[in-house]
């Protein structure tokens, strides 16, 4: 990746290329999508029975896995679309008010 | 250096298609619509014979058209399309994606009447209705103009200041299918002035991958792309000028933003653009081998708009009409013309009183009685400094 785009938001309007053309591929890993979720999936470590059901289910790749076991929620760009609740065989995955919990995790 | 010229009689049509052969470009992509047909027909016959090496897409609408030449630009090809009235109409999404996406599509415009009633004839209301799409819109009086804009917008659209599209404006019928005198330039004199086209991408480059037309969504930039797509237009006048000096070089016939009959010791004058500047112009001539001080500007660029430079012309007189093709329906406003004019003057410390002439909608004829007629008001107006009727329509029957 040689475009960093890291802080774009704060780019003047003469430093965009013109057309709106993303010359370099690959940069969407760059472009935080989370902030559009407005419920946030809350995993109970201690009811899941690591099926990874939520990962094959969740349409933007946000269940992060490590050892083959489910080890988070990448919030970066987890949507909040409630699929891997809906899909819990155990009911693992609560979806709580995006609001609530950032002022839970405070 | 002017190098010798051919000279043909020729229809509008043929010369704009005799222009798009020597610029050679890589597609093109369009649909026939009256009074536009006779350059995709040429054109096409030319790709058909083996006089061009033009890919020609033979679309089956002009939505098609203008999608297919944006594809292609897209692609890093130089790419014409061309069109008329309804077609105009039915390119409208895709005028801004091609100015969004800034490629620059040479599009050759023959202007008619938007229905209804069904009309095939000249006015200037399809392409005004593009006027704040983001493209270059350059007026031709004749034949001759319509071929030498052609060759030019390209140099124009492509210029990396600019990157823009743009459209070539002539009027149906009345330049479209009237045998003229226009002189051809040399096939490689003309290769030589539009050069080699080195897109700003492509899509089809997989050494460096782009992605274009994606979604830029609430927190993104189209506010910042617009403001660069005014920045191009900005940046054009000076190109244009430029170009157009250029051109007089290599042709004989130099090109500006406008130009001007007689406004050196002018009292008044008469603005107007496209084919009606040629019995204007006649009519002023006329009128000031009679002592008359009346004076024309011919507007060629309507997009840019020349305001500061237009201001700057008219600064001194004491009234203007401006004559309208098209009307905006506004309520009286008046026609795109003049609505620009006037806004141009206001910053002006002393303006000249303005009056509006709509005239020939529906390829109603201009005649030169009517020209009088609206003169003879016009001197009124500069006497007694009063506009009785901001609004007026020239020609119509009342």
């Amino acid at each position: 990746m040689t475009w960093d785009v890291k802080d774009i938001q704060k780019w003047d309007w003469k430093k965009h290329p013109a057309g709106a053309v993303i010359k370099d591929p690959g940069n969407s890993c760059q472009f935080k999508t989370g902030d559009w979720r407005t419920f946030r999936p809350i995993r109970d470590d201690k009811i899941c029975n690591q099926c990874l059901i939520c990962y094959v289910y969740c349409p933007d790749s946000a269940i992060i896995v490590k050892d083959e076991k489910v080890a988070g929620v990448d919030y970066n760009f987890c949507k909040g679309c409630g699929i891997c609740a809906a899909e819990c065989p155990v009911d693992a995955i609560e979806m709580v008010d995006e609001s609530k919990a950032k002022k839970n995790k405070k | 250096m002017v190098i010798s010229n051919k000279t043909i009689a020729t229809i509008g049509t043929d010369a704009v298609s005799e222009a798009m052969r020597q610029i050679n470009p890589d597609v093109v992509a369009a649909y026939p619509i009256t009074p536009q047909t006779g350059i995709v027909e040429t054109f096409s016959q030319m790709v058909a014979d083996g006089l061009v090496k033009t890919r020609f897409v033979a679309v089956e609408s002009e939505h098609s058209a203008m999608s297919a030449a944006i594809g292609a630009a897209s692609s890093g090809a130089r790419v014409i399309t061309c069109t008329s009235s309804q077609g105009l109409a039915y390119m409208w999404e895709l005028l801004y994606i091609a100015s969004g996406l800034r490629l620059p599509i040479v599009m050759p415009n023959v202007n008619r009447a938007l229905s209804a009633p069904i009309n095939i004839h000249c006015d200037h209301g399809d392409s005004m209705g593009a006027r704040d799409t983001s493209w270059i819109q350059l007026f031709s009086e004749n034949g001759q103009e319509a071929y030498d804009n052609t060759i030019q917008a390209a140099r124009i659209a492509e210029h990396p200041d600019v990157l823009l599209p743009a459209m070539v404006l002539m009027d149906g019928f009345i330049i479209s299918h009237s045998i003229d005198r226009v002189d051809i330039l040399e096939d490689e004199v003309v290769s030589r002035f539009v050069g080699e086209y080195k897109p700003a991408f492509s899509l089809l480059d997989a050494k460096k991958p782009v992605s274009i037309g994606t979604f830029d969504g609430l927190y993104g930039f189209f506010f910042e792309f617009k403001r660069q797509q005014e920045e191009a237009m900005m940046n054009s006048f000076k190109i244009i000028k430029d170009i157009g000096k250029e051109f007089g070089e290599i042709s004989g016939r130099p090109y500006d933003l406008f130009e001007t009959v007689g406004m050196e010791d002018a009292e008044f004058a008469i603005i107007v653009l496209g084919s009606a500047c040629g019995t204007v112009r006649h009519q002023v001539g006329e009128m000031r081998s009679r002592g008359i001080k009346i004076g024309m500007i011919k507007l060629r660029v309507f997009r840019p708009f020349p305001a500061k430079e237009l201001a700057e012309a008219l600064s001194g007189l004491k009234a203007v009409a401006v004559f309208d093709r098209s009307d905006t329906f506004a309520g009286h406003l008046g026609g795109p013309v003049f609505i620009e004019i006037r806004s141009s003057l206001y910053d002006l410390p002393k303006r000249p009183l303005i009056v509006n002439y709509v005239y020939g909608l529906g390829g109603r004829d201009l005649s030169m009685e009517l020209i009088d007629k609206a003169v003879g008001e016009l001197a009124d107006i500069a006497s007694s400094g009063q506009v009785k009727q901001l609004v007026n329509y020239l020609g119509l029957r009342e």
